[in-house]
């Protein structure tokens, strides 16, 4: 029995947090504190759904110049690049407001989870297995939340264009243009819920285990 | 068979500090710990019960001396190292039971061996049966809030056997349990100990625990004040309750 002692000490590194198990489990943290996603999503969906309606609206100029009457194109081409300029500055403002929103909620989460994570530590987690985990919970609310925003944003604008210029509208459909500025408003969106974890995923994969059980919220 | 250390300090001193104040909580700590004991380290509140638990444990990190589990000296591991440790060698019961909320029963216990690489059909089997072996075969798929105290504390020990760890570290795993709780936990930490060779440490001032403790070390003011072995304490366990009851 002796000689199988020296093979029991020994000291491995192989740990591991399968995909599917990260998921599952940040999918039940985003249920189970339900409310507090809400609060983080719908900050996306504004943001998102901003972007979106000014992008489609772009959209929409961009086609009635393109096949318009010749009348609106002219009155459409004014301070044009104007209301460009102001509207980026619009756009960034709201995104970033956004991404100061989602790290405040996810640092309250930190805090209010740190006998959680300190836990997780116990059984083995390693520090990217926290950080993993705090970054799909906020990709998946970024993808919930831009989605639902690309919509929002979308419909909102065919709305008011509609309102505006009537038939007009169809015929002059940008069908492709707001494909493509879905697809990037999706993906701008995971992109600024992962950017505004990475601090308080950070923050919380480097508490002690000791520390981090020890703090009461 | 001679006695094989799987806990050892050699020295071992923490200190915190307090503002600019100096506070020593561990003054120099020298145990042994053998393997397929069950110790208590007892001593009133904020002697330094809980620090030594976590130095121990390799929760926190000592200030001066040495802590060997299993012979390996733990400062020397890397953060990877470390973790393995957590997972494979040491199982980590908590007086707030310390479940993941958002996790059933079942999940729970399968957590570690996830962690540890073990396949999921494979993990949820073990999972299931220590469950079982520790009397909640029909609470698999509860989660912690469904539990009572003492059902959640189970559920902890059976978390904590899953990775058939050489440890089990208790820190005060009765304090929140009412006394016939308290004393079903304390019972099913010497069956595993018995049954399955796991060495246990309970951190307490839990007098219940004096019944089933090979030995027992008190610690007063971040020294060791005595080591009882079992045959002394037996006759010592009228008068320490005498103590308190007084």
């Amino acid at each position: 029995m002796s000689t199988q002692v020296p093979e029991k000490r020994k000291i491995e590194k192989q740990l591991v947090l399968p995909l599917k198990h990260a998921f599952n489990m940040s999918l039940r943290s985003i249920k189970i504190r339900f409310g507090r996603s809400i609060i983080v999503t719908s900050s996306i969906v504004l943001g998102i759904a901003f972007l979106m309606s000014i992008l489609s609206s772009n959209a929409f100029i961009a086609g009635i110049i393109q096949k318009g009457p010749e009348s609106l194109k002219i009155a459409l081409q004014q301070n044009l690049d104007e209301i460009r300029t102001r509207q980026a500055w619009l756009v960034s403002l709201s995104l970033l407001v956004c991404v100061v929103g989602i790290v405040n909620a996810m640092l309250m989460a930190v805090t209010e989870r740190s006998r959680e994570i300190g836990t997780m530590k116990c059984l083995g987690a390693l520090d990217k297995f926290i950080v993993e985990l705090f970054l799909l919970e906020s990709s998946i609310q970024g993808l919930a939340g831009s989605i639902i925003g690309v919509f929002v944003g979308a419909l909102a604008t065919l709305f008011i264009y509609l309102l505006r210029y009537k038939g007009l509208v169809w015929s002059i459909f940008p069908g492709q243009l707001i494909i493509k500025y879905s697809v990037f408003s999706i993906l701008l969106g995971i992109v600024i819920s992962v950017i505004g974890a990475i601090y308080p995923a950070y923050i919380s994969a480097k508490l002690e285990p000791a520390e981090a059980i020890r703090r009461e919220v | 068979m001679p006695k094989e250390a799987i806990v050892r300090t050699i020295g071992l001193k923490k200190t915190f500090l307090l503002g600019k104040i100096p506070l020593h909580v561990l003054k120099g700590i020298d145990i042994e710990i053998y393997r397929g004991e069950y110790i208590s380290i007892m001593g009133p509140s904020g002697s330094g019960k809980t620090t030594l638990f976590n130095m121990i444990g390799g929760l926190d990190k000592p200030t001066e001396g040495k802590v060997y589990i299993d012979e390996v000296d733990i400062a020397q591991l890397d953060a990877y190292e470390l973790a393995w440790l957590r997972c494979r060698k040491i199982g980590y019961i908590f007086q707030t039971f310390n479940l993941i909320p958002v996790m059933t029963a079942l999940e729970n216990v399968m957590l570690p061996m996830i962690f540890g690489g073990m396949e999921n059909d494979e993990a949820m089997n073990k999972a299931k049966e220590l469950l079982e072996t520790v009397g909640l075969g029909e609470r698999l798929h509860h989660k912690p809030f469904e539990l009572s105290g003492g059902q959640q504390q189970r559920v902890a020990i059976a978390r904590a056997l899953a990775n058939d760890p050489a440890i089990i570290l208790a820190d005060e795993p009765t304090g929140n349990l009412d006394l016939k709780t308290g004393k079903e936990i304390i019972h099913l930490l010497k069956e595993m100990n018995k049954n399955k060779e796991v060495s246990i440490i309970t951190a307490t001032h839990d007098l219940k625990m004096l019944d089933v403790s090979d030995r027992v070390i008190w610690i007063r003011d971040g020294l060791i004040e005595r080591i009882e072995d079992r045959e002394n304490l037996q006759i010592k366990v009228g008068e320490v309750e005498g103590e308190e009851a007084g």
